[in-house]
């Protein structure tokens, strides 16, 4: 089972990494030494706040991007284009499809991640000339970012089980936005009534939280970030992954295959 | 049960427990993170920067940072608290963001002005406030009207009142009650009449709920005081002809000196105390008080103000 | 033990903004494929070929009925293990090279990794592609593509094959290849159940076929039995363009082309015909018995059930 799961995950990284996803890694470079480079010459201190609110923001962007392009086609793409009948001929169960390509897209974006981070470091390192104390949390933006890179990707996913590619892309996006203010929809819902507080309130918890996954602002300020938080969004990204494949692998599971 | 049902069986169950699970962690998130979200406007050095950056969308964004400013200050005046730190950043970026919302200016005047508890007790960062917004919104009455507030409650400037509530009234379609506060504020600056018919134009102008239960309990508190030192002076008289005080209101109604039972604004009646001062019966509820309150009262951390009518 | 049982299989979709109209893609079907035959599965396009496949894969559920290959259920993944399946006109990841697409599908198949180059490039072999396994397939002509899908359809050396239109895009030589494929499988113990359209294909290689038309099962039978000379005719050439008052007398039917005459007549009058050639010296080319061909067996199936076709005549209803 697991050799089955790790076998169609690897080959979702080997398709990703063939249509040239990974080249956007370039561009980021570039944007990255752009940034460093302008940056240093304005030495009005803020040099490392520019370099970390534009490498994590870039870091985030590029990676939902990926996320929503790769993860709108993941099944969808191979149902249209029948590529499916000959993995579901043999003894893959449709569970583990769908496991397998999570991991498969969520491998994608953990390297794509890694190599920005070093981008970011490194641009980082230029303008502060030395590490400092405050980088480690930097790490710890980034290690939230990916996880809602785990949750996106899932989202995706699910999406991409029973809607088009076109259609699975907008509701991602929009669950991707929405999830940003997810703090405010809970506090807009507590300010209603009856009916509609019930409604308002159920669509805020099941909004993914990707509020609280944000810290880029707080981090560039050198704040520290709680290790309860830590704890507690790590905890969180993992079932609402869990959640979400869950989903898609119901769906899956019962579709007939055109 | 065929293999499928099995699989659906199982992810089923792992679908419900993560929901379920997801949801409790979501509470435990937001205890952890109660206001990071807001402090955040502390790093927004720029609201022009913002602006330019939400790419056209600024009024759902101010939208957004209005909701934000309402909660905050709600929770903060529910808590007691004696410190609104981030009122006035959120106040700022709202109205930067959108200089039309007119709103958001009422609650630099009710909200960010008056002293703790009851705001922040920031009234020259208000007054900033809404000379932005008449920056931006010169016909607006209402910005004027809440200059000349500030400047009356808080800042006691009864001359910078006057000359706001002057300015305002020559705009088009103002409040009639903006001259009317311009003229009397010479002669009855500081008296009760003047701040009754003050509350009364922001009871009667807001639209925002917040905003008129503040002015109705204002409102209230003057009803209050003003029974008070009535009722007091009724005493008096009363032990000046009887050689000492009431202890009921029959004996003032016997002594043709009252009609009636007088009732507090909430309809209780007031209580006659032995050394003639009167005294309500619920202090509690009437925040902003100055008269009627027992000798050890010490008012609620929290001011408890009733949902308007 | 049958390799395939159908019992009952039936398939209707909802169709129609409301769902309301039924459209029937597959009428309750009841079938036995033995093992080490091959089954040949009949029918115009639209005939419900493909959605039977797609049953027995598992990629559709069945609105009503079941099947059993090899004994086992049609989700059991050890059922899985022993079969292979070519779709109709193939598609594969077009971003990998042959021998890593048949890689992948070994490790799926759970075929042993220090089993699995070896398999690859035999199969690669068998398929006639010895040379092209690192390019990539999206490089791949049709023919390519297709004989692509017939090696990872064997890879894994399953018990039972199944064949959605084999000799869709190839040349006659290809064809002949995988013609030959079959025949080697059926050699080596394998059940082969393939579905088409190209008749000549089915009567070649086919020790069984079934006929399926609008969903529904026209007919089954071994190739054999149902090309039998049933309707007892004989077909009598002779040189010349004259036909004798005498021949027509016994009924036959003529045709004549520049210098030959091709009459049909019954077996019975087999002996009368030739006679009466002799008596009007006409030089007698051949006599043959007819026999049905596959061709008019399924097109007699296809019509519907009251009517009949004549042999060797066009298509219509007769008394």
């Amino acid at each position: 089972m697991t050799s089955r799961i790790a076998h169609i995950a690897s080959n979702t990284f080997r398709e990703a990494v063939r249509d040239r996803v990974l080249y956007n890694l370039i561009v980021f470079a570039l944007l990255m030494s752009a940034a460093a480079v302008v940056v240093g010459q304005i030495s009005i201190d803020i040099e490392r706040l520019v370099v970390i609110n534009l490498g994590l923001t870039a870091v985030s962007l590029f990676g939902m991007v990926i996320a929503i392009f790769i993860g709108i086609g993941l099944v969808s793409k191979e149902i249209e284009r029948r590529t499916l009948y000959t993995v579901l001929s043999r003894p893959v169960r449709r569970w583990e499809f769908i496991v397998g390509k999570f991991f498969g897209l969520a491998g994608t974006l953990a390297v794509n991640t890694f190599f920005m981070a070093i981008g970011v470091f490194v641009a980082l390192l230029y303008v502060s000339h030395h590490f400092q104390q405050q980088d480690r949390w930097v790490l710890v933006a980034l290690y939230f970012i990916i996880l809602q890179f785990l949750i996106l990707t899932a989202l995706t996913l699910f999406f991409s089980s029973f809607s088009s590619p076109l259609l699975s892309a907008v509701f991602a996006f929009s669950l991707f936005v929405i999830g940003s203010f997810a703090e405010d929809l809970r506090g807009f819902a507590g300010m209603t009534h009856g009916a509609t507080r019930w409604l308002a309130t159920g669509a805020a918890y099941l909004v993914p939280n990707f509020s609280a996954l944000n810290v880029i602002t707080s981090v560039a300020h050198s704040q520290p970030v709680s290790g309860q938080l830590v704890l507690d969004n790590s905890a969180y990204a993992l079932v609402y992954t869990a959640m979400a494949i869950c989903g898609a692998v119901l769906v899956f599971e019962h579709r007939n295959l055109k | 049960m065929s293999r499928s049902q099995r699989v659906t069986v199982i992810f089923s169950v792992f679908l419900a427990s993560s929901l379920i699970a997801s949801v409790l962690l979501l509470r435990r998130v937001d205890q952890v993170r109660t206001g990071a979200t807001l402090e955040e406007v502390l790093y927004i050095s720029s609201p022009q920067a913002l602006r330019r950056l939400s790419l056209g969308y600024n009024g759902l964004l101010a939208d957004i940072y209005w909701t934000r400013a309402v909660q905050y200050y709600g929770n903060k005046h529910h808590d007691g608290a004696r410190r609104f730190d981030l009122l006035a950043p959120l106040l700022e970026i709202t109205t930067v963001l959108d200089p039309q919302l007119l709103v958001a200016y009422e609650y630099g005047a009710n909200f960010l002005a008056p002293k703790p508890p009851n705001g922040a007790g920031m009234p020259d960062r208000a007054i900033a406030l809404e000379e932005f917004g008449i920056l931006n919104n010169p016909d607006a009455w209402q910005l004027y009207y809440n200059v000349g507030f500030i400047h009356y409650m808080e800042l006691k400037n009864y001359a910078g009142a006057a000359e706001a509530f002057a300015r305002g009234a020559q705009r088009p379609n103002a409040h009639p009650f903006l001259a009317m506060l311009a003229g009397k504020m010479a002669e009855h600056a500081g008296d009760r009449q003047m701040a009754r018919m003050m509350w009364s134009t922001s009871y009667q102008t807001t639209k925002d709920i917040n905003v008129r239960a503040n002015a109705a309990a204002h409102l209230r508190a003057l009803q209050v005081d003003e029974d008070v030192t009535n009722l007091e002076a009724l005493n008096a008289r009363y032990q000046q002809q009887t050689g000492r005080f009431p202890s009921s209101f029959s004996e003032l109604e016997a002594a043709g000196l009252l009609r009636g039972t007088p009732l507090d604004p909430l309809g209780q009646s007031y209580k006659l105390m032995p050394d003639g001062r009167v005294e309500l019966r619920t202090p509690d509820d009437f925040p902003f008080i100055e008269k009627g309150m027992p000798f050890d009262y010490t008012p609620p951390p929290s001011p408890k103000i009733l949902p308007s009518d | 033990m049958a390799a395939i049982e159908i019992l009952g299989l039936e398939k209707t979709y909802s169709i129609g903004f409301w769902r309301k109209r039924q459209k029937h893609a597959l009428r309750p079907l009841n079938l036995k494929v033995e093992e080490g035959e091959i089954f040949g599965f009949l029918g115009p396009n639209g005939a419900g070929k493909t959605t039977t496949l797609k049953l027995l894969m598992g990629l559709i559920f069945p609105t009503a009925g079941s099947a059993r290959i090899l004994g086992m259920e049609l989700d059991d993944p050890r059922m899985k293990a022993q079969i292979g399946f070519l779709p109709e006109q193939p598609y594969f990841y077009d971003y990998l090279t042959a021998r890593e697409l048949l890689e992948y599908y070994g490790q799926l198949s759970g075929v042993e990794a220090k089993l699995r180059s070896s398999r690859v490039n035999e199969v690669l072999h068998r398929v006639g592609l010895p040379d092209v396994g690192g390019v990539q397939l999206r490089k791949f002509s049709k023919g390519m593509l297709q004989r692509v899908g017939i090696a990872q359809a064997i890879l894994h050396d399953p018990q039972v094959v199944f064949f959605d239109e084999p000799m869709s895009g190839l040349d006659p030589m290809g064809r002949r290849e995988v013609r030959d494929l079959m025949e080697q499988l059926k050699v080596e113990g394998k059940t082969v159940f393939f579905s088409t359209h190209i008749l000549s294909d089915a009567e070649a290689l086919c020790d069984r076929v079934a006929i399926i038309h609008q969903g529904e099962l026209r007919g089954v039978g071994a190739v054999a039995d149902l090309t039998s000379s049933v309707h007892g005719k004989v077909e009598v050439v002779w040189q010349g363009t004259v036909v004798p008052a005498s021949l027509r007398a016994l009924g036959a039917e003529c045709h004549v082309t520049r210098d030959t005459v091709r009459a049909m007549l019954s077996e019975a009058n087999q002996d009368a015909a030739i006679e009466a050639l002799r008596r009007e010296r006409l030089r007698l080319v051949s006599v043959t018995p007819v026999r049905t061909s596959l061709e008019d067996y399924y097109l007699q199936k296809l019509q519907p059930p009251n009517a009949t076709v004549r042999v060797g005549a066009k298509v219509g209803t007769t008394v």
